[in-house]
């Protein structure tokens, strides 16, 4: 048993109620069940959360980094896609 | 708080807080040792659980006891023959499938005790109780998942916890022993007998280790625990030659700095 045996886990938190699971790092472990009691032991031990995910971070499909600029650069200069790009005119309501 | 005084109340809580600090003293031992980092955090965390229930009831019994001694006194300034834990949680464990035997045993006993316990008529127990009864749940499930994963893993892995269980084994019954309990103790409702924790403790162990794909120890299916009488029992202060080693390690920081403080 060793760790680099033991496939990694990504770990995700709800500090409380009302708010997402933020992803807060990884473990390894052998299963679902351990790895589940690892994140808790790792990352709960001070009250941090309400609610655990882990995830096996062979499930993740991510982008990658050489894609940056073709993914996410052409939303720099489309200001229309923001809320603040319109005027409101007085008097609108339900808006 | 109020002290509702039973003679040899004080007595009781200080092996139950003794049985907590020594068992978090050996867990200590893993520290930078366990096989992954994410199980050294697992026990140091149980450790520490441990430690604290040890710190609440020694602090409960030097007031009980009403000799002036705080839960440091009664932690770094005794000698092996006045430590009151039961002799399962003094032994050395070095390896990783007798630890998780052995947190198994005890960690389902303290359920089970605490439980009632919160309920006790000495209202300092019942407030340790109530709370150390999640963190015991906790160390259940850990053990739990691990003896499964043992027991049920690799030829090596469950050659060496049936081998570890059936080291641990022998040592169980002091759990369930009350000879060394002031009747009074029990009739005032501060604590139950032990051996009424018997059938539930041994049952719960049982079907874990069936699961586990392990041999049961002789007569553990029948709710029965080897007779304590010829071995060493703790609660009466007779301890095993792997004590006082424990102890000196736990005891030199506070015996060679008295009073020092953080």
């Amino acid at each position: 048993m060793t760790a680099w045996e033991d496939p990694l886990w990504e770990v995700f938190v709800r500090a409380r109620r009302g708010l997402s699971h933020v992803h807060v790092g990884s473990v390894h472990a052998p299963d679902a069940e351990l790895a589940l009691r690892h994140a808790r032991d790792v990352f709960t031990r001070r009250q941090e959360g309400v609610s655990l995910w882990v995830v096996p971070a062979s499930a993740v499909t991510a982008s990658r980094p050489e894609d940056r600029d073709a993914f996410f650069g052409p939303a720099a200069d489309k200001t229309y896609r923001l809320p603040t790009f319109y005027d409101v005119p007085e008097g609108v309501e339900h808006l | 708080m109020t002290t509702t005084l039973v003679p040899g109340s004080a007595r009781a809580l200080l092996a139950l807080g003794d049985d907590a600090l020594l068992a978090s003293q050996r867990l200590g031992w893993w520290i930078s040792r366990a096989p992954v980092l994410e199980e050294d955090v697992a026990l140091a965390n149980i450790g520490l659980d441990l430690l604290g229930q040890a710190r609440g009831l020694l602090a409960r019994a030097g007031e009980l006891e009403g000799r002036g001694r705080d839960e440091d006194a009664l932690a770094f300034w005794r000698d092996a023959p006045d430590f009151r834990h039961v002799c399962l949680v003094e032994r050395d464990q070095r390896d990783f499938g007798t630890t998780m035997v052995r947190l198994l045993l005890l960690a389902t006993w303290q359920r089970e005790l605490y439980a009632r316990l919160a309920a006790s008529s000495e209202p300092g127990l019942a407030a340790v109780a109530g709370k150390a009864v999640k963190e015991v749940a906790y160390h259940v499930d850990h053990a739990r998942a691990w003896v499964l994963r043992l027991g049920d893993g690799t030829e090596e892995s469950h050659l060496r916890v049936q081998r570890a269980l059936d080291a641990e084994w022998p040592w169980v019954s002091e759990l369930f022993d009350g000879s060394w309990l002031d009747p009074e103790v029990v009739a005032a409702g501060v604590l139950p007998w032990p051996d009424e924790l018997r059938p539930t403790v041994l049952g719960e162990v049982a079907a874990v280790l069936a699961r586990a794909t392990l041999r049961l120890p002789d007569g553990l299916a029948d709710g029965l625990a080897p007779e304590p009488g010829g071995r060493l029992r703790g609660r009466h202060g007779e301890h095993t030659d792997e004590l006082p080693g424990l102890l000196a390690r736990m005891q030199q920081v506070a015996r060679a700095h008295p009073g020092a403080t953080w």
